[in-house]
């Protein structure tokens, strides 16, 4: 029995320790949103915050995360308005969408690092995101976007 | 004596305005019925539609959407817009009642059954030099197999006094060289074929040549060059801007299929000029116009495969192989600077891996054990998990990485037996001593 928190919640899950930390998410605990691509670490669609840090949960082992907090794109917000979900909405990103919540939880744990990205920033830590749908310019500008409403939140604040 | 020259200038301006009056005069010719038309010979008739295609007749003389050959197509002219007329048998809103002569003197005269002068947007300046017998077939094809349509023409959108046929005949006078074409004996039978067709019924120069202030083709620039529709019609002179020189077998080529390997594509007023012109011609009017138009751009034989511009700009086509960087770089990109990636200082929690002990270390088994096995949520940062990648990764791909990492980012000498060390520590496991 492994224990860990995903959005803020305990769970427990009885499964062999080697078991990756996508399936326990999507089978176990039942939240959808996270999505298989590669299973190899390689394209960013599972990507997850374990510890608030972006983490590929296709390739993270149920025993890696006993005791930390895992967040899914279901719990980014509880709105589902967090700032990067705002700009991807405004800018109509998704086309297919397989890879975007994935995108969007890497986004908003880039900004969380570098508030103020160049777009070589986004680039460099972005680029593990694939998108089949060839989104990538519009990932960009909505990073761009988010960004702004993060930092320009901040000054008002 | 001033009133001697004053009567002598009105007696001359008299005079020249009864000449031109009787040089702008053209009598009507008699209509003819249906029935009045003569059989025609199947060759004819056949020969006249290969002719009216590459003529390209239907172009101008069909409206957008409207049926073939039934007029009404705009022409912007730049003086005023200009609609076609009707080419159809139609007895009242064609052509119908034209005899053969009426038909020749359209051709070749630019006058009209009814004795008025046509506007040179119609290029009979360059039907002129059709034989009789070719434009006849051309009769013979639209009287026989073309459908008549009754249409209502438009009126044309012309200024005054530009709209004035008569004066027409000034511009004629000024600008047209009436008469069919006369063989050079300086060139090869070929060559004057291609003359013929290519001054004649394709009317090359209608585009290609630059016009003056009046509409007028400039003769002493044939195939300069012009603007056509907002397009470039190319020079077909020594001045063709064409990286690699036209030769006779590229414009047949060209003009066959509409593109050639060193010469892009027929497109937009090019397009019909191709695709529903010339190529209908029989090869050996395509060979003539090929070797004319190779005399008149200057061509050489030389194999354009072989040319320099050709094998310079293949060479410059190739991809810049940055763009393929070392496998080790591209998987770092792909599956390591989401974390390990910092921009002006290096944050909390994202380990630059340059001044990490690991990729510094004599040995790197340090590093490959993180990257095959990870470090999870007891370890490191507590509550932060970095994926091990023993599933994801083969050796030559860890190696890859663990060799980018020492030698670009932590720059240090290379690790000697690296590869030997991944594949011992995959085996061995994280336990081994």
């Amino acid at each position: 029995m492994i224990k860990f928190q995903i959005n803020g919640r305990d769970v427990s899950v009885d499964a062999d320790p080697d078991t990756p930390l996508l399936w326990a998410i999507r089978d176990e605990v039942g939240l959808t949103g996270t999505k298989f691509g590669c299973g190899i670490g390689m394209c960013g669609a599972c990507t997850v915050h374990v510890g608030g840090r972006a983490t590929r949960s296709c390739i993270t082992t149920l025993s890696d995360v006993a005791g930390t907090s895992v967040t899914t794109i279901e719990g980014l917000d509880e709105q589902s308005n967090h700032p990067v979900q705002e700009a991807w909405r405004n800018l109509r990103v998704p086309q297919c969408g397989y890879c975007q919540s994935g995108q969007i939880m890497q986004a908003a744990a880039l900004l969380q690092d570098i508030p103020d990205p160049t777009d070589d920033d986004i680039d460099a830590v972005m680029t593990g995101n694939l998108c089949r749908c060839m989104t990538y310019p519009r990932i960009r500008q909505a990073v761009r976007e988010a960004a702004t409403a993060m930092t320009g939140a901040q000054d008002n604040g | 004596m001033l009133k001697k020259i004053f009567l002598g200038a009105v007696a001359l301006g008299v005079i020249g305005a009864l000449g031109f009056g009787v040089y702008a005069y053209k009598s009507p010719i008699d209509p003819i019925s249906a029935d009045q038309r003569d059989a025609f010979d199947p060759d004819v008739i056949e020969k006249g539609r290969i002719l009216a295609a590459a003529g390209y007749c239907a172009t101008c003389h069909t409206a957008a959407d409207g049926p073939a050959y039934a007029g009404n197509y705009a022409m912007d002219t730049g003086f005023g817009t200009i609609y076609s007329t009707n080419l159809t048998p139609d007895m009242d809103s064609g052509i119908g009642s034209y005899s053969p002569a009426a038909f020749r003197r359209a051709m070749h005269e630019g006058v009209d059954r009814e004795g008025r002068h046509l506007f040179p947007a119609f290029p009979y300046d360059h039907f002129t030099k059709m034989t009789d017998e070719d434009v006849d077939a051309i009769y013979a094809y639209i009287m026989t197999e073309v459908e008549p349509v009754k249409t209502v023409q438009k009126e044309n959108e012309l200024p005054f006094p530009l709209d004035q046929r008569f004066l027409q005949a000034g511009w004629k006078l000024l600008f047209a060289d009436f008469g069919q074409y006369e063989p050079d004996p300086t060139h090869s039978a070929a060559w004057n074929r291609g003359a013929y067709l290519a001054e004649g019924l394709t009317h090359c120069g209608a585009c290609h040549t630059p016009r003056n202030l009046l509409g007028a083709e400039k003769a002493s620039q044939q195939y300069a060059g012009a603007e056509i529709d907002r397009w470039s019609a190319p020079a077909l002179t020594a001045a063709n801007a064409s990286a690699v020189p036209w030769t006779a077998a590229e414009f047949k080529t060209y003009l066959i299929d509409g593109t050639t390997t060193y010469h892009g594509v027929a497109a937009g007023p090019m397009g019909p000029v191709v695709h529903e012109g010339v190529r209908e011609l029989p090869q050996s009017d395509m060979d003539a116009l090929a070797v004319y138009l190779a005399d008149k751009v200057g061509a050489t034989d030389d194999d354009p495969a072989q040319s320099k511009v050709v094998l310079a700009s293949l060479q410059r086509n190739q991809p810049d192989p940055q763009y393929r960087r070392d496998l080790g770089e591209r998987l770092y990109a792909t599956a390591c600077a989401s974390c390990h990636y910092n921009a002006e200082q290096i944050r909390q929690g994202r380990p630059d891996l340059g001044i990490n002990s690991a990729t510094n270390l004599e040995q790197p088994n340090n590093l490959i054990h993180v990257m095959l096995d990870g470090v999870n949520g007891p370890e490191g940062i507590p509550g932060v998990v970095m994926p091990g990648f023993r599933g994801a990764l083969n050796d030559d791909e860890i190696t890859a990485i663990a060799a980018y990492l020492r030698s670009n980012r932590a720059g240090k000498p290379a690790w000697p037996n690296l590869a030997d060390t991944v594949a011992d520590i995959r085996v061995n496991g994280p336990t081994a001593h």
